[in-house]
């Protein structure tokens, strides 16, 4: 593209390391405070679980919960991250209900939206409703399931689980 | 034992929704750089200079020259320049590539293009020159209209629409020792990037060598256009001498990218006063822009639909696809039958206002059966099942009822029956002469094709298929990765292709396998005698021919049939038309793996309704000036309705084991369904997206009954 990118340069300035809890562990990144989130976790602490699909926190790819709460870490400035606690798809392990469900209803097809589609359905309450995750959703975008699949995947995995699916009662006020 | 037919979880599941699966964004290579496109911004004319206003050290800078062969990108012909030169055919057309260590110092380069901005053809309608022109006739075209009751025209349009695949397209390409080039991308064609590189680099087939990482989603996007952006990142890496990275933001991605070509259809139709069709007569003109890319082949497949599942004894198809100053325009899911099955669908309510009959009717007295012939001459065999579809979604849906109860409320109902072809056009297929190999290996068996996995589960259903035919267990069967230093060139990832073609071709290589094995497990025959490879080349179905110039023949080895039942609503204050449910009924043959069947359907469709209401893609100069995820408009959670879905099995007995085409054919029905149902509220639409702006004229047309007829 032909016009700089805005925001371009704001990561060769380093103003000392910005420290968070990530995924239960304690962390400290020596990056630049307005760095996005999205890079820092994916280019810093190489977790490239957590995807990007826009940049302009439209599609929802990049979501993780911070403090239990759904955000696009795009939009994110590390700063913003300062002492919280960061919770990306790598936390999961890769055998939580949710996953399970994924694979079992083909709630992933192509995989680009569903590390943030599966955070986002995280901060679900307990049995959702249908209505309720349509809600829940509606700030991950998916190209290639038209949703109905990963409605039944979140479903199943909320049948499955008797106990919380990883919700907390504070990150269901906490959402919008 | 048997896991044909049965939805086994997705081989690549597990890593996807652990965040696991490596995207080509998420590879990293070492001293690698990163990549940047500068583009021209006049849709026509000349590039006289260019300016770097930055220090140019570290920096490594190509253009036009530093090209060692042609300076064309190879698709169906080499009219598209890698790098301008200085003339400009379209916007966003790539002009330099900048590489730098540092992506923030690379973003942070101000370039400046001197442009001579000549006059644009910008209207298809207007344009002096045509990539491709198609004619199809058949019968008797006067005696048909002269044999007419009623006389209906139409015309009918479509917009562009962007693919946006949530991962958008990147390359890595990879110096390597001696002179070749590695490229890893994000592609559904490994063998179309290395037939463009081999060209443009020229380069011996062996020096280039294409990996295709998992693909977040292509839809077509990835078809043809990853040639130019791979063409870009080897042309920087020969030039720095490291690994470069070329990886699209979303805007560029949809600024300058291909999309789907916009059509224009008209549509003048004879039919007696019972309903027959008698005499049909299309104009089809696609935008095909600045270069020719794939537009003959799209125009190809808009022809051979434009009459979709009827019979009609005096036909006249006229295609032409036209030159434009804007963007090319490219593959996307339907690849042309969507914008033919559009036009002719909304006709088709329209003849049955006229003759006031029930849609659903005037279908059925029409709808192709086997011993039917299409306009190319194409007879239809017991796998036509378009009767079928449309008798299930009309009794599934309750039309009958709804569509009386719902007169003069603001519920709509519409249907639209139509089909899709699968495999290549014509004689493609034998062109393409495919290849596949099966090896044994240490822990069983390893299939090695081309074909991609974007999401649609072509791996899983590939190893389900070997599986079966083998009889082994699903965990013998692994699939390699698509590197054309390893698999045979078993054709492009496009044209609903991999299950039925493909999957035939692995289908009949595995039987041979078997016998190789002499009842041995795989595993246990390489222990004894070392490796077996089997590879085993297309062949066509018995009985088909083709004739490319006349168009005449069988222009598909067999077509997908669907029927979808569409309920809208329409919001009296904003003018918001809404899809509130989709019956969708649906035959490809025999679900190989049901919930991925389901997964096809389901996401096509969703495609079709963004396609239908919201995805207007604003074209200011030849290009995309919504170029943003916030003001072009995906459907969402809540703009996706509840979809009812109806397989009705009818195997074809030359596919993978009764497997026909499947993942465009959901693309095609949607949107004409949804504006038949916007029909019924009285609403005259004859373009889409069916936009609030658009209803609302509609509404004005509807208060004032004379204007707009
Ligand atoms: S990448 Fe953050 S919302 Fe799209
Ligand atoms: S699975 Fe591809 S975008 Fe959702």
């Amino acid at each position: 593209m032909n016009t700089p990118r805005s925001g371009g340069g704001a990561r060769t300035v380093a103003a000392g390391p910005v420290a968070f809890t990530l995924n239960g562990h304690a962390v400290s990144v020596d990056a630049h405070p307005m760095a996005r989130l999205l890079d820092v976790l994916r280019e810093d602490l190489g977790l490239t679980g957590t995807k990007e699909g826009c940049g302009e926190g439209e599609c929802g790819a990049c979501t993780v919960l911070l403090d239990g709460a759904p955000v696009c870490s795009c939009l994110v400035p590390l700063a913003h991250a300062r002492g919280r606690e960061v919770r990306t798809i790598e936390s999961l392990g890769g055998d939580h209900a949710l996953q399970r469900a994924f694979v079992a209803e083909g709630g992933a097809q192509c995989g680009a939206c569903t590390p943030g589609m599966i955070m986002a359905a995280l901060a679900l309450p307990e049995h959702p409703t249908r209505e309720r995750i349509r809600q829940g959703l509606a700030g991950n975008l998916c190209r290639c399931t038209g949703y109905e699949a990963i409605y039944r995947a979140v479903e199943r995995a909320a049948s499955e689980t008797v106990a919380t699916p990883g919700a907390s009662a504070a990150a269901e006020e906490r959402k919008p | 034992m048997s896991v044909v037919g049965q939805s086994v979880p997705r081989v690549d599941g597990a890593a996807k929704a652990a965040g696991a699966t490596r995207y080509l964004d998420d590879l990293v290579f070492p001293g690698m750089l990163f990549g940047r496109t500068i583009r021209a911004t006049i849709p026509c004319g000349r590039v006289t200079g260019v300016h770097f206003d930055f220090d140019r050290t570290g920096f490594t800078v190509v253009d036009w020259r530093d090209i060692p062969g042609p300076n064309a990108i190879l698709h169906v012909t080499d009219d598209q320049p890698c790098l301008v030169q200085s003339e400009v055919r379209h916007a966003a057309e790539p002009v330099l590539l900048l590489a730098h260590p540092d992506r923030e110092t690379l973003w942070a380069a101000q370039v400046r293009l001197d442009e001579e901005r000549a006059e644009p053809v910008l209207d298809p309608r207007r344009s002096p020159r045509s990539h491709k022109d198609i004619l199809i006739e058949r019968g008797d075209l006067a005696a048909g209209f002269a044999a007419a009751d009623v006389v209906v025209e139409g015309e009918y349009r479509t917009g562009h629409q962007e693919h946006v695949y949530i991962e958008p397209q990147g390359i890595i390409a990879v110096p390597e020792e001696g002179g070749g080039i590695t490229i890893h991308g994000s592609i559904q064609c490994p063998y179309y990037v290395h037939h463009a590189l081999t060209h443009l680099l020229a380069l011996p087939a062996d020096k280039v060598r294409v990996v295709a990482a998992e693909l977040g989603g292509g839809f077509g996007g990835k078809e043809d256009y990853p040639s130019v952006i791979a063409a870009h990142a080897a042309l920087l890496a020969f030039k720095a001498r490291r690994p470069v990275k070329l990886v699209y933001e979303r805007a560029e991605d949809m600024w300058a990218t291909t999309k789907r070509h916009p059509s224009i259809v008209r549509h003048r139709t004879g039919v007696t006063k019972d309903g027959r069709l008698v005499a049909m007569e299309i104009e089809i003109l696609l935008d095909g822009g600045a270069y020719v890319t794939l537009s003959p082949v799209v125009l190809s497949r808009c022809c051979l639909h434009a009459t979709g599942g009827y019979r009609c004894p005096n036909v006249r198809i006229a295609g032409r696809a036209a030159f434009t100053n804007s963007g090319p325009n490219g593959a996307f899911r339907g690849f042309g039958a969507p914008q033919a099955q559009f036009a002719l669908e909304a006709h088709m309510d329209r003849v049955a206002e006229a003759l006031e009959m029930d849609p659903a009717r005037l279908r059925l007295r029409n709808v192709l059966r086997p011993g039917d012939t299409m306009p190319t001459g194409q007879r239809m065999g017991d796998d036509c099942s378009a009767g079928t579809v449309l008798r299930q979604a009309v009794r599934r849906s309750g039309w009958t009822r709804k569509r009386r109860a719902w007169q003069g409320t603001d519920r709509g109902i519409g249907l639209a029956l139509f089909c899709h072809g699968g495999g290549f056009t014509g004689s493609g297929e034998e062109r393409l002469a495919s290849r596949c190999t099966l090896e044994t290996t240490a822990t069983g068996v390893r299939v090695l094709v081309a074909a991609t996995e974007m999401g649609q589960g072509s791996w899983t259903v590939l190893a389900q298929v070997v599986a079966d035919a083998l009889g082994v267990p699903l965990e013998q069967v692994a699939v390699a990765v698509p590197d054309t230093a390893v698999v045979p060139n078993s054709g492009p990832t496009v044209a609903s292709r991999t299950s039925m073609v493909v999957g035939r071709i692995l289908e009949r290589g595995a039987k041979d396998l078997k016998e190789r094995l002499g009842g041995l497990a795989p595993a246990e025959h390489f222990r004894r005698h070392g490796p077996v490879s089997v590879t085993t080349r297309y062949e066509a179905p018995p009985g088909l021919s083709w004739d490319e110039e006349h168009y005449r023949g069988d222009a598909y080895a067999t077509f997908a049939w669907a029927c979808d039942v569409a309920e809208v609503r329409l919001d009296p204050d904003t003018y918001e038309a809404r899809a509130s449910k989709l019956t969708l009924v649906q035959e490809f043959g025999r679900p190989l793996n049901p919930v991925l069947a389901l997964g096809q359907i389901e996401g096509g469709t969703a495609q079709g309704i963004g396609w239908a209401l919201t995805e207007e893609v604003v074209m200011r100069e030849g290009a995309m000036a919504n170029a943003q995820l916030t003001n072009y408009c995906i459907p969402t959670t809540l703009d996706t309705p509840p979809m009812e879905t109806v397989v009705v099995e009818n195997p074809f007995p030359h596919g993978a084991f009764g497997a026909k085409g499947l993942g465009e054919l959901p693309m095609d029905g949607p949107a004409p369904a949804i504006v038949n149902a916007l029909r019924h509220l009285g609403l005259d639409l004859r373009e889409v997206p069916a936009t609030p702006e658009r209803v609302m004229d509609a509404v004005d047309r509807r208060a004032r009954p004379t204007a707009g007829r």
